[in-house]
């Protein structure tokens, strides 16, 4: 059986709008990922312990709360402590530019997606930054 | 590999969650963990969750797993969910309703997709079970797809089937007396603050009477309200008393499960083998019979006669 893409697609924090994130789930999955939805309000310590025992490739944020600057470095610290920082971080959300760049040249994040993105573009996106 | 199996073996959860991958994939290296952690498995208590989309098996399973550590056991939850036929891909959502034991470092949560499989389980169930049970997961819990009648594989992997019900099934329940109605070891019926609930009971009972015991083991009907915990601690001690009685019909079931197991395996292997041959040595006959010269048996049974002889042996 061939490799599947599995993608870890969480809500951290305390907003509650994750339309957002079950349209994006519901995207990978169409493009043939596995992917793993986790609900609202969850802690890094959660989202990083689900990503370890489920073994996935990538896992996604979707913060909508303007919380991003805390929440997205603590899970990529959390996972480097768990010696897991071989699976990549993305996320999406309204997110300013400034913090963009922020987070992209910090190193807490591989890539951020902001509303408007064609769903197809995060699709390729994954499939081309994951190593099959 | 080895040193995953090994770092596995000491306690390890990334380890443990990539050899389940490796599982799952089929990879190459398959063969070689399972023959590594084979040896170390046996112990875990597996209880099958079984029943259909929306009865409550993921709270049930979120509540059994409370109570459970409760007793400070660790335990292992399979959550499998319907791959896409169209897409091959899935969305796996139980998780939703454990993600509270995320962090307890007792507890060990993996989803599936049945990539598939039809029975209600993936393929790779079975051989992740074994995983997580060489891993020293005290009870594992596996919950099926929300199946319909006959998706009925879990019987094979569980010790200790729990088939759910919720008292709106109703009337339906007389349409399901076979098929999934017979593997129970243990009925649920969950949301039984509903109505509806007292008939539920009074009729699985009805049907039980019916039904032959299989030594000795009547299914007990267990009530619960699972998102209130309700009637949990009942069905846990429930599950105990199933597994005590198991113990002494043990010996038997492994040995039928070993053989099916077994041929499942060398029929995997043989499917392989005969459509590679099907392809390189015995076009002529495919011809033959494609041109009405000879039937399809007769085709079938000289195949099989010259490969038994070495052809299929490797």
């Amino acid at each position: 059986m061939a490799r599947k893409i599995r993608v870890l697609v969480a809500k951290p924090g305390l907003d509650g709008h994750d339309r957002g994130a079950r349209v994006i789930a519901r995207a990978l999955r169409d493009a043939g990922m596995e992917v793993i939805y986790t609900g609202l309000h969850q802690t890094p310590e959660q989202i990083v312990e689900a990503a370890i025992q489920e073994d996935v490739d990538v896992v996604g944020l979707s913060i909508l709360s303007g919380a991003h600057m805390t929440l997205i470095p603590r899970v990529t610290q959390l996972l480097r402590e768990n010696g897991a920082d071989d699976i990549i971080v993305i996320g999406g959300g309204t997110i300013p530019e400034d913090d963009i760049r922020a987070l992209k040249e910090g190193g807490w994040v591989k890539e951020l997606f902001t509303p408007g993105t064609p769903l197809e573009a995060i699709a390729e996106w994954i499939q081309s930054n994951v190593k099959v | 590999m080895n040193n995953l199996v090994e770092k596995m073996l000491q306690g390890d959860r990334r380890s443990a969650a990539k050899l389940i991958t490796l599982i799952e994939n089929d990879a190459p290296e398959k063969r070689d963990v399972l023959k590594q952690i084979y040896p170390h498995t046996g112990r875990a208590h597996v209880v099958g969750i079984t029943g259909s989309p929306g009865a409550g098996k993921s709270s049930l399973v979120d509540e059994l797993t409370r109570e459970i550590r409760g007793e400070d056991l660790k335990v292992g939850v399979i959550a499998v969910d319907p791959t896409s036929p169209f897409s091959g891909g899935a969305l796996l959502g139980d998780r939703i309703r454990m993600q509270e034991h995320a962090t307890d470092r007792g507890v060990f949560i993996r989803s599936m997709g049945t990539r598939g499989s039809l029975g209600g389980l993936a393929e790779a169930t079975r051989d992740a079970i074994r995983v997580l049970d060489a891993f020293g997961c005290d009870v594992i819990l596996v919950e099926t797809v929300g199946v319909g009648q006959s998706e009925l594989d879990i019987m094979h992997h569980a010790d200790t089937t729990l088939v759910v019900l919720t008292p709106q099934a109703g009337d339906h329940i007389q349409t399901i007396k076979a098929g999934i109605m017979e593997i129970a070891d243990i009925f649920v019926i969950n949301k039984a603050d509903l109505e509806g609930t007292r008939k539920m009971v009074t009729d699985i009972e009805a049907m039980l009477d019916l039904s032959p015991l299989v030594n000795g083991w009547r299914p007990p009907v267990v009530t619960t309200i699972a998102i209130d915990h309700r009637g949990i601690p009942e069905l846990w001690a429930t599950i105990k008393k199933h597994r005590a009685w198991r113990k002494g019909n043990k010996g038997e079931t492994n040995r039928e499960r070993v053989r099916r197991e077994l041929t499942e395996i060398i029929q995997r292997q043989l499917a392989h083998l005969i459509s590679r041959n099907l392809d390189r040595h015995y076009e002529h006959l495919v011809e033959k019979v494609a041109a009405r010269q000879l039937d399809p048996y007769s085709a079938a049974m000289d195949i099989i006669r010259q490969s038994w002889k070495g052809g299929l042996t490797q």
